[in-house]
């Protein structure tokens, strides 16, 4: 396929799906309503570590309106802990022990809010009812909470056989970082904080369960980024066959990554208790389970050191780093690995040492959000640069400029294992390009010789940042889509991905219009259920439109195929005297001898007489893509921020993102993807943050305490690209969704710290979440700074 | 916990309903589930998020925040109420759609009827009191952008 704009390919087309969203009429998983239907609430643990001495529900079995009542006895050995997602990669001398949740706990409770057992009722509200009248006796054991104290021998064991409370250890690297440090101009050593976040789609988790006993079959309504996974592991859970399940992950409101993981303990109790009792079962997440039972991201602490030329050049980095699991690991390393690949960036850094230990603490699971790990990795080089550039005299910019990978290095190869298993390999990239065009918007030059120096004369603090960032995207296995002609002349499209808000419902009908000459209005796009595309992994690194996008490329292009070889004996002709546009096929030069693709799709499938040995109906084909590796997109965010001297507040008067992820399929859509990725980044430099306390509780569980930022806090973003397209898909696409959240961190604490003249003052900001409570302790203590 | 009813008569989008609620029944349940007028959607049900905003005797209220046995005798509009007809949305769900002001689509009702309330009182508003009168809704996708612009397009439309 050409992929030059077109009137579809590479346009800002509104989108296909908004009008059922924007109407109300829209199929979220809570406004399923089926006849005789139970509610489900979960009674949940409100201590993060005890042993479980004993739970009596025979009160809460008695109330009326109560249908059943469970614990993880009653499940008998349908309970199972869950499985591993994704298995440690194949890393020399790794150490990984598999710890993965439980359905409801049985023994042991490991994080606030573990589910102890379930109450099924003809209400939601008699549901919750019924969890008072549940009798809980629990020994509490100490809370395993700080990461350092939790590797010694005398902490408390989240699991009783995993000494030190190790999940992982990691060593990876390249080249000889011993060797560059000796004859090291300058060696900066920091330590380094970053906590992330909890997603919090505006839509909770939630599923609903019907098993329908004559048709021996369960339907399942799941808030899932994984309705394929779902069906299959549901089906081995329960003794079925894969096509007894159907899933259907129908709109879902949000998902960020945490809706990626599977089985959640719902997930297996739900379908598990509608089978059993043969009726329809619902459980809708609250807001306050929301931050104990859906999973989050969470802290690392790096002690990380640069070593550098004088001028600037980086000759090698030694990164340890704690990472913080939380009580189970069903993702394995995922994140952690993505904080020690994307540390790297976009510099050459040929000597690279990184080991890190993954720790199972007492608060809830860790597994992928937006990002996933790779803030960690971005702020730790981001900010050792910013150190860098402050002690060798050279502008922030300039640092960063020196050490970009040049464009005749692609594909770029890291040596060291990614997330998908490969090598980490960039595919390709030109990062000046990007990192010009960042500080001609922001007016980088101008702003620190003129604007600054004239702001602060009038007592105004204000900063510039400039951060760069590659982000991995578009990892395999595969991803399939099947393109079909419908009699009625539209095109019928199926995958297996399912859809949070990314316009896929557009996007894959871009791709399918350009090919076959229809209208994107035309297209009618299904995701995410599983009786209309059996295979597929998901939604979730930034890989819908690169591997499922290219995907339906490939069925569509077979589907062209049939069209112009069906129409070609239809009118007699050669197929390259045929053309397809308007939903017709035309003979070139002959007015009038046009067939409608509808006509040509009720051609193909013949009532009766002979078809030639071979022959396929329909106008149809199913296609699949799997990419060879990841395809690298990358990006620079610069920001000009003013800050309130009293407050602490801040206004950021300026923000540009400057991205680069390959050939662009539609940019209204693309900047969607990238001011919301930035939103959440905001979010995570400022405003949100998951306070536990040492007991394990997590003490902001609400909305008004966990701070999402509002139209208030999200500066309006200009967004420029460039584009270097991937060698790795026809298509040319890298992915774009977790882009515009990764390097807000470093971006905020630069330019926080250049407009108070922190530098100067010795003062270093050297952990995020930031918040004007956090800033005021920092400014207003003793550096530990050189 | 109380199970007392109670017996409500309520107009919705211009339909009049009669219905028997627990004194208990939050208006969102009723809505969403009673009235199956799903539209409506639940965010936080602790008045935060704002996406179960709905239109109370033409004030923009959290639904979340009420009960059922309040809205007797009143008078409610839902995004179901918002279009004038099936074949054409209303300006600011028209906007919506041209600004790309929505992406997963769960915060949209509560936002286009915090909207609708905010443009008939601010008819030519500014970017500042479009993000003040908007941040009292929570959106995770958007970033807010596109639907400031979305506001300021459908205000500059209504103008005409």
């Amino acid at each position: 396929m050409n992929v030059v704009a077109t009137r579809n390919f590479g346009a800002p087309i509104t989108r296909n799906e908004d009008a059922r969203l924007l109407t109300g009429q829209a199929l979220f998983v809570d406004d399923v309503e089926l006849p005789g239907m139970l509610y489900a609430a979960f009674l949940r643990s409100n201590v993060a570590h005890a042993r479980i001495t004993s739970i009596d529900v025979s009160a809460a079995r008695a109330r009326a309106g109560v249908i059943a009542v469970y614990t993880a006895e009653d499940l008998g050995d349908y309970w199972a802990p869950g499985p591993l997602l994704v298995p440690p990669p194949p890393i020399k001398d790794i150490t990984f022990n598999q710890r993965t949740q439980v359905p409801l706990a049985k023994g042991k409770i490991r994080h606030v809010g573990e589910p102890l057992a379930v109450v099924l009722a003809e209400s939601r509200y008699l549901a919750e009812d019924a969890l008072a009248d549940i009798a809980v006796e629990l020994e509490p054991v100490p809370a395993v909470t700080d990461l350092e104290n939790a590797l010694t021998d005398e902490s408390a064991r989240v699991h009783d056989d995993v000494r030190g409370n190790v999940a992982a250890r990691v060593r990876q690297g390249r080249g000889n970082y011993a060797a560059v440090r000796a004859r090291a101009d300058r060696v900066i050593a920091r330590r380094f904080h970053y906590d992330h976040g909890c997603s919090s789609p505006i839509e909770t988790r939630g599923i609903v369960a019907h098993w329908d006993a004559r048709a021996n079959h369960l339907t399942i309504w799941d808030t899932t980024q994984a309705p394929v996974f779902l069906r299959n592991g549901l089906a081995g859970m329960l003794g079925l066959s894969e096509r007894q399940v159907r899933v259907i992950a129908p709109f879902v409101g949000g998902g960020f990554g945490p809706k990626i993981m599977l089985f959640y303990p719902e997930e297996v109790v739900i379908p598990w208790a509608a089978k059993k009792l043969n009726r329809p079962v619902k459980w809708i997440e609250d807001r306050l389970e929301h931050f104990f039972a859906t999973t989050q991201e969470r802290g690392q602490t790096h002690d990380a050191e640069i070593a550098l030329t004088a001028d600037g050049r980086i000759l090698g980095i030694r990164d340890v780093f704690f990472h913080d699991t939380g009580a189970y690991n069903p993702y394995g390393l995922t994140v952690p690995i993505n904080s020690q690949c994307t540390l790297l960036g976009p510099y050459v850094i040929p000597n690279y040492d990184s080991a890190f230990t993954a720790i199972f603490t007492n608060k809830p699971i860790v597994t992928p959000y937006r990002g996933a790990g790779r803030q960690h990795g971005v702020f730790v080089i981001e900010r050792l640069l910013d150190i860098a550039a402050h002690e060798l005299k050279i502008d922030r910019a300039e640092i960063r400029r020196r050490n970009l990978i040049p464009p005749d290095a692609f594909p770029y190869n890291n040596e060291i294992i990614y997330q998908d298993f490969a090598p980490l390999s960039y595919d390709s990239g030109n990062y000046e390009p990007i990192l010009d065009k960042a500080l001609e918007l922001i007016g980088y030059q101008q702003f620190l010789a003129e604007e600054q120096p004239r702001l602060r004369a009038q007592g105004r603090h204000v900063g510039v940042g400039v951060a760069c960032y590659v982000e991995g995207t578009g990892i395999g296995p595969y991803e399939g889509a099947r393109v079909q002609v419908q009699a009625n002349g539209k095109v019928g499209l199926a995958t297996g991905i399912g859809t949070q808000g990314q316009g896929h419902f557009t996007v894959f009908a871009q791709i399918v219009a350009e090919q076959l000459g229809v209208s994107v209005r035309d297209v009618d796009v299904v995701t995410g259920d599983t009786d209309q595309f059996y295979w597929g992994a998901g939604t979730f690194a930034s890989r819908g439109a690169v591997v499922a996008g290219n995907a339906v490329n490939e069925a569509a292009k077979v589907v062209r195929q049939k069209i112009l070889k069906l129409a070609a004996e239809h009118f007699e002709c050669a197929e390259e005297d045929l053309e397809i546009a308007n939903g017709e096929v035309s003979v070139v030069g002959v007015p009038g001898q046009s067939v409608k693709l509808g006509a040509l799709a009720v051609k193909a499938n013949p009532m009766r007489g002979a078809v030639r040995p071979g022959t396929e109906p329909g106008l149809e084909s199913t296609q699949y893509f799997g990419p060879s590796g990841g395809a690298t997109a990358s990006g620079v965010h610069a920001m000009i921020v003013e800050v309130d001297p009293q407050t602490l507040t801040l206004e950021v008067l300026k923000y540009v993102v400057v991205h680069d992820c390959g050939t662009v399929i539609n940019p209204l859509i693309l900047a969607g993807q990238i001011h919301g990725g930035v939103a959440q980044g905001v979010g995570n430099a400022y405003y949100e943050q998951l306070v536990f306390d040492e007991e394990g509780q997590l003490l902001n569980a609400s909305l008004a305490d966990y701070l999402l930022p509002t139209a208030l806090e999200v500066p309006h973003m200009e967004i420029a690209h460039t584009v270097t397209t991937s060698p790795l898909n026809p298509l040319g696409i890298k992915g774009a969704g977790e882009a515009g959240a990764i390097p807000v961190g470093p971006l905020f604490a630069q330019a926080i710290e250049d407009a108070l003249g922190l530098s100067d003052r010795k003062i270093e900001l050297n952990e995020i979440p930031l918040s004007p409570a956090r800033l005021f302790e920092l400014i207003n203590k003793p550096s530990d700074a050189e | 916990m109380s199970t007392e009813t109670h017996d409500i008569t309520v107009t919705v989008n211009g339909t009049p309903y009669r219905r028997q609620v627990e004194g208990r029944l939050l208006l969102s349940d009723f809505l969403r589930h009673d009235l199956l007028l799903a539209g409506t959607h639940v965010g936080c049900e602790h008045g935060v998020c704002g996406a179960c905003t709905i239109i109370f005797d033409g004030a923009a209220v959290r639904s979340c925040l009420m009960f059922a046995a309040q809205v007797d005798g009143h008078e409610i509009m839902t995004v179901e109420g918002l279009a004038p007809d099936r074949e054409h949305l209303h300006s600011l769900q028209q906007a919506m759609h041209e600004c790309h002001g929505l992406q997963c689509g769960y915060c949209t009702p509560g936002i286009l009827m915090t909207m609708k309330v905010f443009l008939e009182e601010t008819p030519a508003p500014d970017e500042a009191q479009i993000r003040e009168a908007l941040s009292g809704n929570l959106c995770r996708c958007t970033g807010y952008q596109h639907i400031v612009e979305a506001v300021q397009l459908a205000a500059e439309r209504q103008q005409k």
